[in-house]
């Protein structure tokens, strides 16, 4: 009863988030007093990068430890971490996106050869790369087991994303919601509409992770039914 | 394990010195690129440019690619993979015997490459020496993740394509360091971090490998 509630709530109250987001972020928070009207796409991208380098390719990354671990090992963990991988292209697209656009009237470019940025780039590689894997095997069991160890090995790839702006001092800034010692760096409405935002763009990824599962679903047993068929039509044609 | 590993190892380096492949196809191809790279860079340039280092890696790229889709393309011949598999060989040690033939490869045609750098590009001798050491590292480095993500793309459709894909965003920081330790040795300027890079990436990938080898052998 209350998963049915949750799961038919998920794709109202993401929308909602969502809406709220936009209203606050594009006409209730002020201006901000260095960048102008220019950090409202801030209400925007670090949302999406969360969602692309934590949330997504956590999940990814989870369910393919969890398809390698014998005891776990189904082809639900499987289905989880290519669906999660492939909404993790479209949002690790939306970063770099909203970054370069916000990236051309702060720092002049569209795109540099900063630390973040070029490791944010490798990871959409890695991650079209998954799914380039996943096309070339035939055999679902393999298919499944060398797509994860993939997913194993390109998970390395997101703490040095976080990392890479203390490792490397280069044009992306650093941490600018909290200090290194936990304090709140965002104030007011503007502290209020981020953190609406990480929430609005987290629930916005289990909907489509969802939709896109139910739909993996739907396609496998299409096509289990159309063998099924084939196989039949084979059997007839040899009994007469 | 080490005693599988060294039977393979020496199972693929015999292969190797049977067919000549990397002798007459892979070394040529390698020297050709290099003098490509002087092309582009164009005659005034070639002999004083920088770009050296940069470009002995770019070359060893290509180089470690061709061998890596070898190194599983001698396996793929009808029945190999089926009789490997009934002899029971622990697969850590398959790991560690394909990752030191190719390294042994790659330290080789590093080698001979070097030596054009030094020809070509006129990348200075005593530079290049001091910079050996980290080269070799390097190339012990990208054959022990090059194993591993051949053995992802071994006996996939278009694997020969696919392979770069997949390997060519985990080389990139090993190329960036070791490109980076390269130039420091040439300038006498502070190498040790970049080493230590691909230090810890060289102990990284054998350790994934010889956790995870095991998990594609069996499929």
């Amino acid at each position: 009863m209350i998963k049915q509630l949750s799961q038919r709530l998920l794709g109202p109250v993401t929308l909602l988030c969502l809406a709220l987001t936009f209203w606050l972020g594009l006409w209730v928070t002020p201006p901000d007093r260095v960048q102008g009207n220019l950090v409202r796409l801030l209400y925007v991208h670090p949302a999406v990068a969360w969602v692309a380098l934590y949330v997504s390719f956590g999940t990814a990354t989870i369910a393919s430890i969890l398809y390698l671990w014998k005891r776990t090992r189904s082809f639900t963990m499987d289905r989880i971490a290519h669906c999660a991988m492939e909404v993790s292209v479209v949002f690790i697209v939306l970063t770099l996106i909203t970054g370069s656009i916000w990236g051309r009237p702060t720092w002049g470019v569209w795109w540099a050869w900063d630390a973040r940025l070029t490791s944010t780039a490798i990871l959409g590689v890695l991650a079209v790369g998954y799914l380039a894997l996943r096309r070339a095997n035939d055999d679902s069991t393999l298919r499944a087991r060398r797509s994860a160890v993939f997913a194993i090995l390109s998970a390395i790839n997101v703490p040095i994303i976080h990392f890479s702006v203390q490792w490397w001092k280069t044009l992306h800034q650093g941490a600018t919601v909290f200090t290194s010692n936990r304090q709140l760096l965002v104030h007011g409405s503007m502290a209020w509409t981020l953190l609406l935002s990480f929430v609005g763009f987290t629930l916005l990824f289990f909907w489509l992770l969802r939709a896109r599962y139910r739909l993996e679903v739907l396609r496998e047993s299409t096509q289990q039914m159309m063998l099924d068929e084939a196989l039949l039509l084979r059997q007839r044609e040899g009994v007469m | 394990m080490i005693r599988t590993a060294w039977l393979v190892a020496k199972k693929d380096l015999l292969i190797e010195r049977r067919s000549r492949v990397l002798l007459w196809q892979v070394l040529p191809f390698g020297a050709m690129a290099l003098l490509l790279s002087g092309l582009a860079l164009g005659p005034a340039h070639a002999g004083t440019s920088s770009a050296g280092p940069g470009l002995f890696y770019l070359v060893m790229l290509f180089v470690a690619l061709l061998m890596i889709n070898r190194s599983y393309v001698i396996e793929s011949t009808p029945g190999t993979r089926a009789s490997v598999q009934t002899l029971g060989l622990d697969p850590a040690g398959v790991f560690l015997g394909k990752s030191l033939a190719l390294c042994v490869e790659l330290w080789l045609s590093g080698l001979v490459l070097l030596a054009g750098t030094v020809l070509v590009l006129h990348t200075g001798l005593h530079g290049a020496l001091v910079a050996l050491p980290s080269v070799l590292v390097t190339l012990a480095a990208m054959s022990a993740a090059g194993t591993l993500y051949g053995a992802l793309t071994a006996g996939a459709q278009g694997a020969a394509t696919l392979l770069p894909v997949l390997t060519l965003p985990a080389f990139a920081p090993l190329l960036v360091a070791g490109e980076r330790s390269f130039s420091a040795a040439l300038t006498h300027s502070g190498l040790w971090e970049w080493w230590l890079i691909v230090a810890v990436a060289l102990v990284a990938y054998v350790g994934v490998g010889i956790l995870l080898y095991g998990v594609l052998e069996e499929s």
